[in-house]
């Protein structure tokens, strides 16, 4: 077995065991077992990283193996520059969501923790699939873990956005399987991803391929103005769902664009790519407004996430190497960014049982450690120097500018908007005097919280000052993806 | 006279007799000698239909009025299989309403040997002796609660729409006789093939025989006794009727339509793009509304109906054997999926029923999650699998259905594919709602789940075949293939 394989079912399979054989009265040995699992996980991902050559644009890592030899489908798959960074995200995630979970959820815990284990092993898959199927199968996989983990340990209207969850991405996906099946012919009978690159296409196939796979990755990313199923899920979800959800899920989407529409229709993508700045735009400036008047966190956070993502999907879909190398370490800084917010917010609302700011006021009078950090963690998300958050955004906004100066300087005000929201918040929140008897109440975070804090803020601490390992090791695969995306497919 | 190819209906009809026999004698009310009887001698059935299988020869048989090719043998392994498991499940279910006689043995017997006819028939007349044989039994199960009046008004309708249904069959084979000139499916199949025939009776009995076909594989516009006889009949027979039954009709039908009138297949392939879409339309979008959870099957069986079909339309067009197999085993895949998973959401329904308390609202399953985190699990991966997700069986088979419509690379089947999947997302909502009241909802009902050892067993090796043909589904799908490339080119 791979490297791959075993970050893929090392954690699905571990999971299934804790759902198929914990109890609930073995509360305990079943979150020391997700632990244990998870940091497995997380270890056999770390070879990825020092194993891996920078300076080849080939996948590495890949093991390909027959699966259904009756349609060619090959369990395949390998990691390049694009995505090798996602696989030991995901796994870092899962820890951190673990230990979040430790005393919060009390009920059915082996059903949470394997949930989470086998979402996190199917998000790998998702990254690591070279088959179209095998990615496809992944790629809905995720949903019946997160949807039972949002209706199960959700909020008040779980139920509502647990199937609003469901249904908007499968609503997605479907059509994204008819362009597989589709390829599948027009190749000569063949799943390989990397085949379809190659692949000739006519114009109107590659614009229908292109909305049916635009449909599918718009959904998840979530793009202006298919977005609203995300705050109802991040508001209802556990705090460990959100921080899954906005850490990972959202990326399956970006990471989709990169593997699929950009290189198998490459003549649609630049036809298309107004449309598609345009509503990346769209989000970065609307939904940014719309994050600076909600009331509950959770919901502020989930429209900055989408904020956020319009970033992501306009470096795309501006055809050079900053702009699309920035949308990758955008991606890779909002997974630890938007789940450490989530994370803040889980705390708090565990002590208080509230995410309305104005419960709030004055929290760093009673919990000066974890303030510390969730200021930090705020000025990540509005874009700080020295912060992941500030990298990528940077690095879109140089790209943009070589692109179009105006459309650079609308998606700059992403900065202006998302330090006042994020800044306001965390004055209402963490800032004047102590506004409540609740606040007055709160007990300062323990050493678990602290722990996982801890551990994200040096991950935004280290993406920010020192992003180098991240870029260098996309710097090859990003050149080689745009210079594939350059070449049209019509004349051939 | 070839009598290794009914080697299986001799057997099944003797111990069919000889447990009738000896039923009389027992005086056990739990039927225990009778019943592994029964399970015993499907089972050989079931293993010779396998050994015939692999042997993987077409033989004819009486005057070529049957014949054993694989396709028959496999769907012959499959509806033991089904048999067997219903009667497991349908044993405890049985018992407590004083169901568990002889009869429920026997007649159970009759129906897998009307079954076993259809899959071996090379002649009009054994497909129709062969299917009355089943439907015949079936009525008399679906009756069997005979002081129950849900059971006996299903009955009653069963009955009446169902000799309705063979009625049109007949009338549409007697006019390809009249034809023809011959019963014989492959000597109708040279008759059609010289052009020389009359086109327009020919069309007249197509129409008919796919009427008929409908009426069994219960497909809209032919729909209406699936609900109430799903919902009337008492839960053990229900699964009866859901499960083997379906796979004896996709076996006439590949048996009629493309062994004998493949030179119809313009007209026919658009009757049932009708049929299917109209199915997958009604079923869906009625499925939606109910509250009760055998109807809300029973409407899901539709739309599952509809989509089997789908498989069936696009081989017309690209006329070579290999790609008509690729449809025609996509649809065979499809049905022998549904199958297995039909029988596990029923075998789930009856399981939760006790003495005096029929479990059939969706409602009934509140917090199982909860009361049996298990068979919570079971029931979540038959409910994924009829939706069609990844990584159970039901994505797969529809995933097959679909490239067989999408190989066709015409516009209008793209569309058809486009409308498949859409109306498989209306389907997701209602699956996903008996997940949600599963895992979301607290329990209103505490008390704990009794069942035997069994059935526990059969019920997870159920499940979980669901779950592993969806990991590794390229066997099964291999094993289809080829048992329809040898009934086509024989």
């Amino acid at each position: 077995m791979s490297l791959l394989s075993w970050a893929i079912w090392l954690p699905v399979v571990s999971g299934g065991a804790l759902l198929a054989l914990g109890r609930e009265e073995h509360a305990r040995t079943a979150r020391w077992l997700a632990l244990i699992a998870s940091v497995a996980s997380l270890v056999v991902t770390l070879p990825l990283i020092s194993g891996f050559d920078n300076g080849t644009a080939a996948m590495q890592f890949q093991e390909k193996i027959s699966w259904i030899e009756r349609f060619n489908v090959n369990y395949h798959v390998g990691v390049d520059g694009l995505s090798l960074w996602f696989v030991p995200l995901t796994a870092f995630i899962t820890v951190i969501v673990v230990i979040s979970a430790w005393q919060v959820i009390t009920d059915r815990v082996n059903q949470y923790m394997g949930a989470f284990l086998i979402l996190s092993g199917l998000m790998v898959g998702v990254f690591a699939a070279l088959d179209g199927l095998l990615f496809y199968v992944f790629f809905e996989a995720t949903l019946i873990p997160m949807y039972l983990i949002i209706g199960v340990w959700g909020g008040p209207r779980r139920i509502y956005a647990a199937f609003k969850f469901f249904l908007f991405t499968l609503a997605g996906s479907l059509l994204m399987l008819i362009a597989l099946i589709y390829l599948y012919y027009k190749s000569g009978g063949s799943f390989d991803i990397l085949t379809w690159h190659k692949l000739p296409l006519g114009s109107t196939a590659q614009t229908l391929l292109f909305f049916a796979f635009f449909l599918a990755f718009a959904v998840k990313v979530p793009m202006w103005p298919v977005h609203t199923w995300l705050p109802d899920a991040h508001v209802e979800a556990p705090t460990g769902g959100s921080v899954v959800l906005a850490a990972i899920m959202l990326k399956l989407g970006a990471y989709g664009f990169l593997r699929f529409s950009l290189p198998i229709t490459p003549d649609a993508s630049h036809q298309w790519a107004w449309f598609i700045a345009a509503i990346s735009l769209i989000a970065v400036v609307y939904i940014g407004l719309v994050a600076l008047v909600q009331q509950d966190m959770k919901k502020l956070v989930a429209y900055s996430s989408i904020a956020h993502m319009g970033f992501v999907t306009f470096g795309f879909f501006i055809f050079n190497e900053l702009g699309m190398s920035g949308g990758i370490v955008q991606m890779i800084s909002h997974g630890f960014v938007s789940g450490a917010m989530f994370l803040c917010i889980g705390v708090l609302y565990d002590r208080v049982h509230s995410r309305e700011i104005s419960a709030y006021g004055g929290v760093t009078n009673t919990m000066p450690k974890f303030a510390a950090f969730a200021v930090l963690f705020a000025m990540a998300n509005c874009g700080l120097p020295g912060t992941a958050g500030f990298v990528g955004e940077w690095m879109v906004i140089l790209g943009a500018v070589k692109f179009n100066f105006w459309l650079a300087a609308i998606a700059a005000t992403a900065l202006i908007s998302g330090a006042a929201y994020t800044l306001w918040m965390v004055k209402r929140v963490y800032f004047g005097p102590v506004a409540n008897d609740h606040v007055k109440e709160l007990a300062d975070i323990n050493t678990r919280e602290f722990a996982m804090l801890a551990l994200l803020a040096i991950a935004v601490l280290w993406m920010g000052l020192y992003p180098k390992p991240f870029t260098d090791s996309m710097h090859v695969s990003v050149t080689e993806l745009l210079k594939h995306v350059a070449v049209s497919k019509l004349g051939s | 006279m070839n009598w290794s190819a009914v080697y299986p209906d001799i057997v099944l009809l003797a111990m069919a007799c000889v447990v009738a026999m000896v039923d009389l004698w027992v005086t056990d009310p739990r039927r225990t000698l009778t019943y592994w009887l029964t399970l015993l001698s499907i089972a050989v059935v079931g293993v010779m239909h396998l050994l015939a299988f692999n042997g993987g020869a077409t033989v004819y048989a009486a005057q070529r009025m049957v014949v054993a090719d694989p396709m028959g043998h496999l769907l012959g392994v499959f509806a033991a299989l089904a048999v067997i498991i219903s009667l497991v499940y349908a044993r405890p279910y049985a018992g407590e309403r004083d169901m568990l006689k002889g009869e429920l043995f026997t007649l159970s017997m009759f129906t897998l040997l009307g079954i076993d006819v259809m899959l071996s028939a090379n002649n009009f007349l054994v497909v129709y002796l062969g299917l009355e044989l089943m439907s015949l039994s079936l009525y008399a199960l679906v009756a069997l609660r005979r002081d129950h009046a849900d059971s006996t008004e299903a009955a009653m309708k069963y009955f009446v729409l169902g000799a309705l249904a063979s009625g049109f069959l007949l009338y549409g084979l007697s006019m390809m006789y009249g034809a023809t000139g011959s019963l014989e499916i492959s000597e109708v199949f040279k008759a059609i093939g010289t052009g020389q025939i009359n086109k327009s009776v020919l069309v007249f009995g197509v129409v008919f025989v796919v009427a008929g076909l409908g009426f069994k594989l219960g497909a809209v516009p032919f729909h209406m006794w699936v609900p109430d006889v799903y919902q009337g009949a008492p839960t053990a027979i229900t699964l009866l009727i859901g499960g083997a039954p379906k796979l004896a009709a996709f076996a006439i039908t590949i048996r009629l339509l493309v062994e004998g009138m493949s030179g119809l297949g313009g007209e026919w392939q658009q009757m049932l793009i009708v049929l299917s879409v109209g199915s997958m339309l009604l079923g869906n979008i009625v499925a939606i509304a109910q509250s009760n959870l055998k109807r809300m099957l029973a409407y899901s069986s539709i739309a599952q109906m509809g989509f089997m079909l789908l498989g069936l339309t696009p081989t017309v067009v690209n006329v070579n054997t290999l790609s008509a197999a690729n449809g025609y085993s996509s649809s065979m895949f499809y049905i022998t999926t549904y199958v297995l998973t039909t029988l596990g959401s029923f075998g789930i329904v009856m399981l939760l029923s006790r003495q005096g308390f029929e479990s059939e609202q969706i409602d009934d399953l509140k917090g199982l999650a909860k009361r049996s985190p298990w068979f919570a699990g079971m029931m979540a991966i038959l409910m994924l699998s009829l939706a069609g997700l990844p990584p159970t069986v039901g994505f797969y088979a529809k995933l097959a259905v679909l490239q067989a419509v999408v190989s066709t690379n015409l516009a209008g089947y793209i569309w058809l594919a486009v409308a498949a999947v859409v109306l498989s997302l209306i389907g997701a909502y209602y699956y996903l709602r008996v997940i949600k009241v599963m895992y979301f909802d607290e329990p209103t009902d505490t008390r704990p789940i009794v069942s035997t050892g069994d059935v526990r067993t059969v019920l997870s090796i159920n499940a979980a075949a669901v779950l592993v043909l969806g990991v590794m589904p390229g066997g099964l799908m291999t094993l289809c293939r080829d048992a329809i490339v040898k009934a086509l080119t024989t």
